[in-house]
């Protein structure tokens, strides 16, 4: 078997990359197909957090690729996925334990026995980076819709492109609709004008992922969350599912729905 | 309160925060996107030294080319010092 690697990157932090990597990761084994996740982020370890797994990390990516233990000791299975694992990032050691080498025959190992193996990247374009991207055949670039995270995605772009990681996908996250409504906030085309990437999803900003990390359940398996619904559908449409994206950009306000309950879309 | 109600009545256009930051950030691209690699940035050096110096005999260790971005544009900026005007191309049509 030859699974598909796909690393989550962004170039700035904090705009949600292990968030979004826990959700993909999530949502795709939930759908059926067999899940890898590797926390690429050496020494500051947050995937099994989002997780709840920490609790039952015993050896990690550096022991793995210094020799010291197996990759199948290492993976961590989800408590209530089956088909989801997780191959957590050292914390006490940093990005240079670790070569772009040894990282891409790592993923490559992983995608033997795995259908999809999802990185997360760590933030910054050095070393850490390049070991990410290493084995990576996609890679799916994170950005929220502000000035700052639009410039550094804009320069991911293009070092993706000159490491030969072509057709990179966008996801936007934490739009808030109510801003985009009164121009406050530059919107879904603006970006996709700006980055010319392909849009594989629009994630809004939501309470619940601040709560399902707190619960250490990824968003994807809480059924009403609307961040969690944003990220089932990136997963169906990474499957290959065509999807509509527009149901996001409407304002979660108590009219918008009242109006959902009485069956009534607003123009 | 003048300036809500010249807005109420159309008088000023002002500017969205959202406009406001898609204009500057199209500079800070064009800008970022100037940018050519050390490698690529000496490759395109040594290749000028070779077609100019077919003409002129130029003073390479003081050579200059960079990437101006202080506009809103872009310009391709070399400062080349030459010694000497080959006889040959002067005299040459
Ligand atoms: N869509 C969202 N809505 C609300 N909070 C979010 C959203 N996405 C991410 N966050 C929060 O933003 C913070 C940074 O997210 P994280 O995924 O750790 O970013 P990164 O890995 O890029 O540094 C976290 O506290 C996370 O809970
Ligand atoms: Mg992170």
């Amino acid at each position: 078997m030859s699974g598909t690697a796909i690393v989550v990157t962004s170039g700035k932090g904090g705009v949600g990359k292990t968030t979004a990597a826990a959700n993909i990761g999530a949502g795709l084994a939930m759908s059926g197909p067999s899940v890898a996740l590797v926390d690429a982020d050496i020494g500051l370890r947050n995937l099994d957090l989002v997780l709840g797994l920490e609790n039952r990390i015993v050896y990690d990516l550096v022991n793995v690729v210094e020799g010291a233990c197996d990759v199948q000791k290492a993976l961590i299975r989800h408590k209530h996925i089956d088909n989801l694992s997780l191959l957590p990032a050292a914390q006490s050691r940093d990005k240079s334990a670790v070569t772009p080498d040894q990282m891409k025959a790592l993923t490559l190992s992983l995608k033997e026995s795995f259908d999809f193996v999802i990185l997360d990247c760590p933030a910054g374009i050095e070393q850490g980076f390049k070991n990410a991207i290493s084995g990576a055949d996609r890679a799916i670039v994170v950005t929220t819709p502000e000035m700052s995270a639009v410039r550094d995605a804009d320069r991911i772009i293009g070092m993706l492109e000159s490491e030969q990681v072509r057709d990179p996908w966008l996801i936007v996250n934490r739009i808030r609709p109510d801003m985009v409504k009164r121009h406050d906030m530059m919107n879904v085309d603006d970006l996709i004008e700006f980055l010319k990437v392909e849009l594989l999803g629009v994630v809004p900003d939501d309470e619940s992922i601040i709560i399902s990390t707190n619960r250490g359940v990824p968003a994807v398996m809480e059924e009403r969350s609307r961040a969690g619904q944003a990220f089932r559908d990136i997963a169906a449409r990474i499957m290959g599912n065509d999807v509509p994206i527009a149901a996001m950009l409407e304002p979660d306000d108590w009219l918008g729905r009242f109006a959902k309950w009485l069956g009534i879309s607003r123009g | 309160m003048m300036e809500f109600l010249a807005r109420l009545f159309g008088r000023v256009e002002t500017e969205t925060s959202r406009e406001c930051a898609k204009n500057r950030l199209r500079l800070v691209l064009v800008q970022d996107r100037a940018t050519l690699s050390p490698q690529v940035m000496e490759q395109l050096k040594s290749e000028l030294i070779e077609v100019i110096s077919r003409y002129l005999d130029i003073d390479e260790g003081d050579m200059r080319v960079e990437l101006d971005t202080s506009d809103s544009s872009v310009a391709l900026v070399a400062s080349i010092p030459v010694k000497e005007v080959k006889r040959e191309s002067a005299g040459a049509f």
